[in-house]
C-alpha cells in the first residue's frame, strides 16, 4: 500500500532516513579522505610513462618531455580571457601538469600546458629519466658516456636498438660503481669523521670543564693534547683518502639529449638511479616501484626534504615514542593503582578523577607551551648549571630536545593510561582480590601477582592509545625539539650513544614542513601523501590492537564473572 | 615438607625463618604502600603543576613596580652631591647605569660614576667666546644626540658614546662624545638662540631655534667626501613665518614635517613644515587649562607627552581625520594626584614615562596600556631633575644639589586589563582598535598585544566546525545506537571512532593543500551538494518506502545507512556537476568572482569554510563516540515501553530516549567544543594565520592556539611577549578545563540518573 508522502512525513520516517545519511556521510568522508590518501601517497612511486610530444602554442612550437601529473578541465571562456587563441564553440578543454623535470636547464619542474595542443604525442622506449641527487630528475636521451672528459661510447639515433642496449648497460655499470663509491665516501663523512668531530668536542669540553676547576696540574692538559694530536692527524688521513674517492666518483659522465635538441653533460656521481620508463614491463615496473617504496622507508631526505626517504623522521617518531612510553608507563600505572587500590575512595579521588579525565582534553599545545617553559628553559637551564658548565654559553639540556619532547609527550598521554588502567582495574572482581587476600597474601603481593597480571591487558591497551596519540601529535613537538633536518640519529655509536639532547625529526612534522615551509610545494606534494599514509598506517595499527586487546579483554572477564 | 608433618599438626608457624619472611613481607607491603602512594600523589602533582606553572609564568604581567634605593654591595647607595658645576640642564645615564652624564649650563659634559658622583670625565663643549648657554634640546632619548643653543645664535649638536672593553676580562666602559655635524657650532639664528629643537637621522637633520617668536629653521646635510673620507656639513637656513605664538619650548617629530611649540599657559601649537607655500601653523590648541610644565616626544617620537601644574600628564599624536587631514589629538591622559608635575623622563626602549610632582610623588606610566604600574612618594618637596636609565631599570633623582640613585623594578607595565581586552588606540591609528600585532623590525614598535582577535578567531574556528560537526555527528550517533543492526553498529562504532585518532596535521595538510584549492575552484558544488543532498536522501526514502515488497525486504530494517551510500555518492557527483551550469545561470560567473566583486566580500583561498569542514571533520569522532554512548545506555524498557504504548520508533526517540540522553548530548557537544577551540594544527595549515576580526566565513582567522605555535619559538624568553604566550596558553587550559569539568559533571549526574532508572 502507498502511503501519501504527508502520511510518510507524519510517521517520522523522513527524519530516519536523514539520521542515517548522516553516518552514511561520515563513513564515506573517512573511507574518501583515506583513499585520497592511500592513491595519492602509493601512486608517486609507480614510474610513469614519460610523454614526448611537439607543443603547438601560438604558431610556436616546441618538442616537449615529461610525466603527466595531474588533469583538470577548464572553461574555454578563462583561457581566452589569458591570452591563449581556443576554437570557437569549444566550451570546455583539458589542462594538464607536467613533469618536465630538468629544473637546471629549463627553471622550472612543473609547467601546465593544454592538451589538444599537444601533437604527435609518443613514448619513445629509449627516452630515460635519471634521479638525481640534486635539482631534481632528468629526462633525455643518452648520447655517450665520457671518462676522464674523453668519449668512451657514443650512440646516436631515437629508435631501440642492440648498440643502444650496450651503452645503457655501461651505463648502469658505472652508475653501481659510483654507488659503492658514494657509500665508502658515507661512511666516512658520517662514520669516522663525524666520531671524531665529536670526540673533538668532547676533548674540547674537557679542557673547558678542567679550567673551571681551576686545576692547574698539567698532566690532564698534556693528555687532552696528545689525543687532539692523534685525532687530528687521523682526520688528515681520512681527509686525503676522502680526497681521492672524490675523485674517482667525480671520473665518469655523460651526454645527453633534453627536450630542447640540447646536448648536456650529466656527472654520473649525481645520479641516484637511471631508468627507462617506457621501456619496461609490467614486471619491471613492479620491482622499481617497490625499490621506491623501500628507498622511501629507509633513505635519508634529498633536496630539502622535497626527495628521498623519510628515515630519520621515522626513527624520530619511534624513538620519541619509545622514551615516552618507558616513562609513561610505570607512572601512569603507579598513579591508577594507588587512585584505586590504595586512595581513600570520596570526594577527593572523585574530584582527581574527573581533573585526570579533562585533563585529557586540555589542548596539546597547552602542553607544548608548560614543556618549553618547565622542562626546557627552567629544568633544562638549571641541569646546564649543575652539570654542563663547561658548554656554557651554548646550552646542552636548556634548549629543545628530545628528552623534553618525550617527557612532554608523556605528561601528555599520562592520563590515558591512567583511565585504562583504572577502567581494568574496576574489572578485576572483588572475590579475586579477597581470595588472594584470604590466603594470606599481603596487599602488594596481591597486587603484583594478582591484579596486575590480570589489567596487564587494560594496561597495554592504556600504553597504545597513549603511543598512538603520540605519534600523531605535532603541535606541542614544534615547541620542545623537532626540527626539520636533523644532522644527525639521536642514537648512533659515539658514547653516550643516546643523545638525549639532541633535536630530532619526526613524522607529523615532516607533513606539515615539507607540505607548508618547502621551496618546491609541487614536487614535494606526493612525499607528503606517502609521508601521511604511513603515518595513517601505523596509527591505525596501533588503535586497531588496542581495540583488539579491549575486545579480548572484555570476552576473558565475561567469563570471570559468571 | 611433607604430608605428614601437614597432618601430624606440628607445622610452627612461628620458626625465626617464617617469622622473619613474614615480617619481609609485612615490611614489603608497607613500603609499597608508601611507594604508591608517594608515585601516585606526585604524577597527580605534576599534572596539577601545569596550571600553577602557567600561572607562574602569567603573574608577572600584572605585577606593579617597585622602586627602592639601589643597593650595591648589600649597601645602600647614600645621597651624594652633584658633581661639576653649574646647573643642571639635563640627566642621563648609560646602558649599564654605571656611568651618569649631566649636561650644564656653562656647556659641561660630566661623566660621573653614578654609585658615589665621582667624576669619570669632564669635556667642555666648544662654547663661541662671550657667548652663554640660552637654550637646551635633545633628537630622542635613544639616539643620545643633544644640542644647545648659545646667545650670540649659534648651536652646537654632540652626541654621548660608550666604549666598553674588556681588560683581564673585567667590564671598563669609557665615555665620548661625538659631534654628529662637525665640532664647530652653526650658526642657525640671527639672535640669541632661547628656544631649540632638532631631530633627523644619518645624514638628515633640521634644527629649529631662534627666539620665542622668531624662529629660523636650519637644514643640515652631511656629506661624505669619499677620497678625504671627511664628512661635510651643508646648511640653508630660513627664517619661518611668524606663528603668533610664542615660544616656550620647540619640538620637531623625527620625520621633520611637524614641529610642536609649547606656548605661555597651556596653549600648543602645530606647525606642518612641509606644508604647500612653506611652513604653517594648522592647529592652535588649548591643550590644558593650567600651565604647561614639561613637553617631551614619546620613544619613536611619534606622541606628544604634555604634563602641567595640575598634575595632569596627557598624551597626543597626530590623526588623520575623514578630510584627510592629520590633526593632533589628545589620546589619553594621566592623573597625579593635584600636584603639579615638575619633571618627566622618558623610556627609552618601551612606549612609557616617569613623572615626579612638586610633592615628590613618583609615577610610572605606560601609554598603550594606559596604566600607572607605580606611584610612591620617594623624596620630600620638589625634585630638579630625573633620569631613567636606558634598560628603566635605575633611575636618578637631583634634589637640592644631592643626586640620589634608585633601582626600579618594572618588568611589564605595557600589560594591563584593558591592554589585552579592550580596545585600545594605538600610535597612528585613527581610532581605537583590537589589534595583535607582536613585533616589527623597528626599536621604537609600538606591541599591541590585544588577544581580543585571537580569542575571536578561535571562537569563529570553533563555531564553523560546530555547525558543520554537530549536527553530523549527532544524527549519525542517534541513528547507529536506536536504529542501526547490531551487526553494522559493531562495525560503524570503532571505525568512526578510529578517525579520532587521525593525527590532525594530516587532516589540516589535507584542508590546506587539497580541499582549499578544491574549494575554489568547486565553491557553487559545494552549496549545490548542501541543498541536493537531504532533498535527494528524502526523495529515494520516500521512493523506497513506496518500492514493491519484494525488493524491500530484501534489505531488513537498520540497513538504511548502507543503502544510502550509492544514494549520497551519486547525489554529490550530480551537484558538483550541475554546479558550474547553475553558477553561470545565477551569477553569469564563478561563485567565488561573485561572492568577491557583487557581494564584495573578501575571498581568501584559505578561509573559515575550510577550517569548518577540516575542523567539523576532527570533532565528529568525538562528540557521535559520547552521544552514542549516551543515548545507547538509555534502558531499553522505557522505550519498550513508549513502542508498546502506540508510538512510532521516531516518536519514542524524540520524545523518550532524547529527554533522558539530553545530558549526555549536551556534555559530547561541550567536549567536541573543547576540542575545536584547542586545535592547533588545522587551523594552523587551513587558515591564513591573519589575526583579523571579521565573520565571514571566506576569509580566514588567527587563533590562540596557532598562534602560540607560530610566535613561541622566535619570542625572547622572560620577555612581555613571551608571557602573554603563556597566558594565551592559559586562557586556552582554563577554558578547555572549565568546558570539560561541566560536561564531566553533567556526564557523572547522567550516569546516576541511569543508575536509578
Amino acid at each position: 500500500m502507498r502511503q501519501s508522502f504527508s502520511e510518510w512525513t507524519k510517521s517520522g520516517a523522513p527524519w530516519v532516513w536523514l539520521n542515517a545519511g548522516a553516518v552514511a556521510i561520515c563513513l564515506i568522508m573517512v573511507i574518501g579522505l583515506l583513499s585520497l590518501i592511500a592513491v595519492r601517497g602509493l601512486g608517486h612511486f609507480w614510474p610513469a610513462n614519460v610523454v614526448q610530444g611537439s607543443y603547438v602554442e601560438n604558431d610556436h612550437r616546441v618538442r616537449l618531455v615529461g610525466e603527466r601529473v595531474q588533469t583538470e578541465i577548464v572553461p574555454a571562456e578563462q583561457l581566452r580571457e589569458s591570452g591563449v587563441t581556443v576554437t570557437e564553440n569549444v566550451e570546455e578543454m583539458h589542462r594538464s601538469l607536467m613533469k618536465v623535470g630538468n629544473r637546471d636547464h629549463g627553471g622550472t619542474d612543473f609547467i601546465w600546458i593544454i592538451d589538444d595542443f599537444l601533437e604527435n604525442k609518443e613514448n619513445p622506449e629509449m627516452l630515460f629519466t635519471a634521479e638525481r641527487r640534486e635539482w631534481g630528475n632528468f629526462y633525455g636521451y643518452l648520447r655517450g658516456i665520457k671518462e676522464e672528459g674523453t668519449l668512451v661510447a657514443s650512440h646516436e639515433g631515437y629508435e631501440k636498438s642492440p648498440e643502444y642496449q650496450v651503452l645503457w648497460d655501461a651505463l648502469q655499470t658505472r652508475i653501481e660503481r659510483v654507488s659503492s663509491i658514494q657509500e665508502k665516501i658515507d661512511h666516512i663523512e658520517k662514520g669516522e669523521i663525524s666520531s671524531i668531530n665529536y670526540e673533538l668536542e668532547r676533548l674540547r669540553l674537557k679542557e673547558r670543564s678542567l679550567q673551571l676547576k681551576e686545576i692547574v696540574e698539567s698532566a690532564p692538559y698534556q693528555e687532552i693534547t696528545d689525543r687532539r694530536l692523534a685525532l687530528n692527524a687521523e682526520y688528515e688521513s681520512l681527509q686525503s683518502e676522502l680526497l681521492a674517492l672524490y675523485k674517482a666518483i667525480n671520473r665518469d659522465s655523460i651526454t645527453a639529449e633534453i627536450a630542447n635538441g640540447q646536448v648536456v653533460e650529466l656527472k654520473i656521481a649525481s645520479i641516484v638511479r637511471a631508468f627507462l620508463p617506457n621501456d619496461m614491463g609490467l614486471g619491471g615496473k613492479l620491482v622499481h616501484y617497490f625499490q621506491k617504496l623501500w628507498e622511501f622507508v629507509s633513505t635519508d631526505p634529498r633536496e630539502a626534504n622535497t626527495e628521498g626517504g623519510i628515515f630519520p623522521a621515522i626513527f624520530g617518531t619511534v624513538m620519541m615514542v619509545l622514551i615516552m612510553s618507558v616513562i609513561v608507563t610505570p607512572f601512569g600505572v603507579v598513579a591508577a593503582v594507588y587512585l584505586r587500590e590504595y586512595a581513600r575512595q570520596g570526594f577527593v579521588t572523585r574530584l582527581i578523577r574527573i581533573a585526570v579525565n579533562n585533563l585529557a582534553g586540555v589542548p596539546s599545545i597547552v602542553y607544548g607551551v608548560f614543556g618549553l617553559g618547565f622542562f626546557v628553559y627552567f629544568l633544562g637551564g638549571h641541569i646546564d648549571d649543575a652539570f654542563f658548565p663547561e658548554a656554557k654559553p651554548a646550552p646542552t639540556f636548556g634548549t629543545p630536545g628530545l628528552m623534553w619532547a618525550s617527557i612532554t609527550l608523556a605528561l601528555l598521554t599520562v592520563p590515558v593510561v591512567i583511565v585504562a588502567t583504572e577502567e581494568g582495574l574496576t574489572r578485576i572482581p572483588r572475590a579475586v582480590r579477597e581470595g588472594s587476600l584470604a590466603l594470606g597474601a599481603t596487599k602488594f603481593e596481591t597486587l603484583m601477582k594478582i591484579v596486575i597480571p590480570m589489567a596487564s591487558p587494560a594496561i597495554m591497551t592504556g600504553v597504545i592509545l597513549a603511543i598512538a596519540r603520540a605519534a600523531g601529535e605535532v603541535a606541542p613537538l614544534m615547541l620542545v625539539g623537532v626540527v626539520k633536518l636533523a644532522p644527525s640519529l639521536p642514537l648512533d655509536l659515539n658514547y653516550p650513544y643516546l643523545h638525549l639532547d639532541q633535536k630530532f625529526m619526526h613524522l607529523g612534522f615532516h607533513i606539515y614542513d615539507v607540505g607548508f615551509q618547502s621551496p618546491n610545494v609541487e614536487a614535494a606534494r606526493p612525499l607528503v601523501y606517502a609521508t601521511a599514509l604511513l603515518l595513517v598506517i601505523v596509527i591505525a595499527l596501533l588503535n586497531l590492537t588496542a581495540i583488539q586487546i579491549r575486545n579480548h579483554l572484555r570476552e576473558k572477564f565475561k567469563a570471570l564473572e559468571m | 615438607m611433607s604430608k605428614d608433618n601437614i597432618a601430624s599438626a606440628e607445622l610452627d608457624f612461628n620458626t625465626p625463618s617464617a617469622k622473619r619472611n613474614r615480617s619481609i613481607r609485612a615490611l614489603k607491603d608497607k613500603f609499597a604502600s608508601v611507594g604508591i602512594a608517594f608515585g601516585g600523589i606526585s604524577v597527580i602533582v605534576a599534572i596539577l603543576l601545569i596550571f600553577f606553572y602557567l600561572l607562574y609564568e602569567v603573574a608577572p604581567l600584572f605585577e606593579s613596580a617597585d622602586i627602592e634605593r639601589w643597593q650595591e654591595n648589600n649597601q645602600q647607595v647614600a645621597p651624594y652631591s652633584v658633581p661639576g658645576e653649574g646647573k643642571t640642564l639635563y640627566l642621563t645615564m648609560e646602558e649599564q647605569a654605571e656611568i651618569g652624564l649631566r649636561i650644564t649650563d656653562s656647556g659641561q659634559l660630566v661623566f660621573f660614576n653614578t654609585l658615589n658622583g665621582d667624576v669619570i670625565k669632564q669635556e667642555s663643549l666648544n662654547v663661541p667666546a662671550g657667548a652663554t648657554v640660552t637654550s637646551f634640546a635633545i633628537a630622542s632619548e635613544y639616539s643620545g644626540i643633544f644640542a644647545l643653543g648659545f646667545s650670540n645664535g649659534e648651536a652646537i649638536v654632540f652626541k654621548q658614546t660608550y666604549k666598553s672593553t674588556y681588560p683581564d676580562g673585567i667590564r671598563v666602559i669609557t665615555p665620548e662624545v661625538a659631534y654628529p655635524l662637525g665640532t664647530a657650532p652653526i650658526s642657525i639664528s640671527e639672535g640669541p638662540v632661547e628656544v631649540l629643537a632638532l631631530n633627523g637621522s644619518e645624514d638628515e637633520w633640521t634644527i629649529v631655534g631662534g627666539q620665542r617668536s622668531k624662529l629660523t629653521a636650519t637644514d643640515v646635510t652631511l656629506s661624505l667626501n669619499i677620497i678625504t673620507d671627511e664628512v661635510s656639513a651643508e646648511t640653508n637656513t630660513f627664517t619661518l613665518p611668524n606663528m603668533n605664538i610664542p615660544a616656550k619650548k620647540l619640538l620637531l617629530m623625527p620625520d621633520r614635517s611637524w614641529m610642536m611649540i609649547a606656548s605661555d599657559g597651556g596653549k600648543l601649537g602645530i606647525v606642518n613644515m612641509k606644508a604647500e607655500g612653506g611652513p604653517a601653523i594648522t592647529q592652535l590648541i588649548e591643550a590644558t587649562t593650567g600651565n604647561i610644565t614639561s613637553f617631551e616626544m614619546l620613544l619613536g617620537g611619534n606622541s606628544l607627552l604634555i604634563s602641567d601644574d595640575l598634575g595632569v600628564t596627557s598624551q597626543w599624536f597626530l590623526v588623520r581625520n575623514d578630510k584627510n587631514q592629520w590633526v593632533m589629538t589628545k589620546v589619553r591622559s594621566f592623573e597625579n594626584g593635584k600636584a603639579a608635575v615638575s619633571s618627566i623622563s622618558i623610556e627609552h626602549r618601551r612606549k612609557g614615562f616617569v613623572t615626579i610632582s612638586e610633592q615628590g610623588q613618583l609615577s610610572f606610566y605606560s601609554t598603550t596600556a594606559h596604566r600607572t604600574s607605580l606611584s610612591a612618594a620617594i623624596i620630600d618637596g620638589n625634585a630638579d631633575m630625573i633620569a631613567l636609565a636606558p634598560r628603566s631599570n635605575a633611575l636618578l633623582v637631583e634634589q637640592n644639589n644631592q643626586l640620589s640613585l634608585w633601582a626600579i623594578h618594572n618588568e611589564h607595565p605595557e600589560i594591563s586589563w584593558s591592554a589585552i581586552w579592550e580596545k585600545v588606540w594605538y600610535e597612528g591609528y585613527e581610532e581605537p582598535e583590537y589589534t595583535w600585532q607582536s613585533s616589527a623590525s623597528t626599536n621604537d614598535f609600538e606591541p599591541k598585544y590585544s588577544l581580543m582577535p585571537l580569542a575571536f578567531g578561535t571562537l569563529k574556528a570553533a563555531f564553523y566546525a560546530m555547525l558543520f560537526g554537530t549536527p553530523l555527528a549527532i544524527c549519525g550517533a542517534i541513528y547507529t545506537a536506536y536504529f542501526m543492526v547490531p551487526a553494522m553498529r559493531r562495525k560503524v562504532k570503532p571505525f568512526i571512532e578510529l578517525m579520532e585518532a587521525l593525527p590532525t596535521v594530516i587532516l589540516g595538510f589535507l584542508a590546506g593543500l587539497w580541499l582549499a584549492p578544491f574549494m575554489e575552484v568547486n565553491l557553487a558544488g559545494i552549496f549545490v551538494t548542501l541543498l541536493v543532498l537531504p532533498a535527494a536522501i528524502i526523495v529515494f526514502a520516500y521512493a523506497w518506502s513506496g518500492a514493491p515488497k519484494a525488493i524491500r525486504y530484501l534489505i531488513p530494517d537498520g540497513w538504511d545507512a548502507a543503502l544510502l551510500v550509492p544514494v549520497i555518492i551519486l547525489a554529490t557527483y550530480f551537484s558538483f556537476a550541475i554546479a558550474p551550469y547553475l553558477e553561470q545561470m545565477l551569477f553569469g560567473t564563478e561563485m567565488r568572482y561573485w561572492v568577491t566583486s557583487e557581494l564584495g566580500i573578501p575571498y581568501d583561498q584559505r578561509n573559515a569554510l575550510v577550517v569548518g569542514v577540516a575542523m567539523g571533520f576532527a570533532i565528529i569522532p568525538t562528540i557521535f563516540s559520547i552521544t552514542e554512548d549516551a543515548i545507547f545506555a538509555v534502558p531499553k524498557h522505557l522505550s519498550y515501553g513508549s513502542l508498546a504504548l502506540g508510538a512510532t520508533p521516531w516518536q519514542t526517540l524524540v520524545r523518550v530516549v532524547m529527554p533522558t540522553a539530553s545530558p549526555g548530548i549536551f556534555s559530547a557537544v561541550m567536549i567536541g567544543m573543547g576540542r575545536a577551540v584547542g586545535e592547533t594544527m588545522i587551523v594552523l595549515m587551513a587558515t591564513g594565520n591573519t589575526p583579523i576580526m571579521d565573520v565571514n566565513i571566506f576569509e580566514g582567522m588567527r587563533t590562540l592556539a596557532a598562534n602560540i605555535a607560530v610566535e613561541m619559538p622566535e619570542s625572547e624568553v622572560g620577555s612581555t611577549h613571551f608571557r602573554i604566550l603563556f597566558l594565551a596558553a592559559f586562557v586556552l587550559f582554563i577554558f578547555t578545563f572549565m568546558v570539560n569539568t561541566l560536561a564531566e559533571l553533567v556526564r557523572q549526574r547522567l550516569r546516576k540518573k541511569y543508575g536509578s532508572l
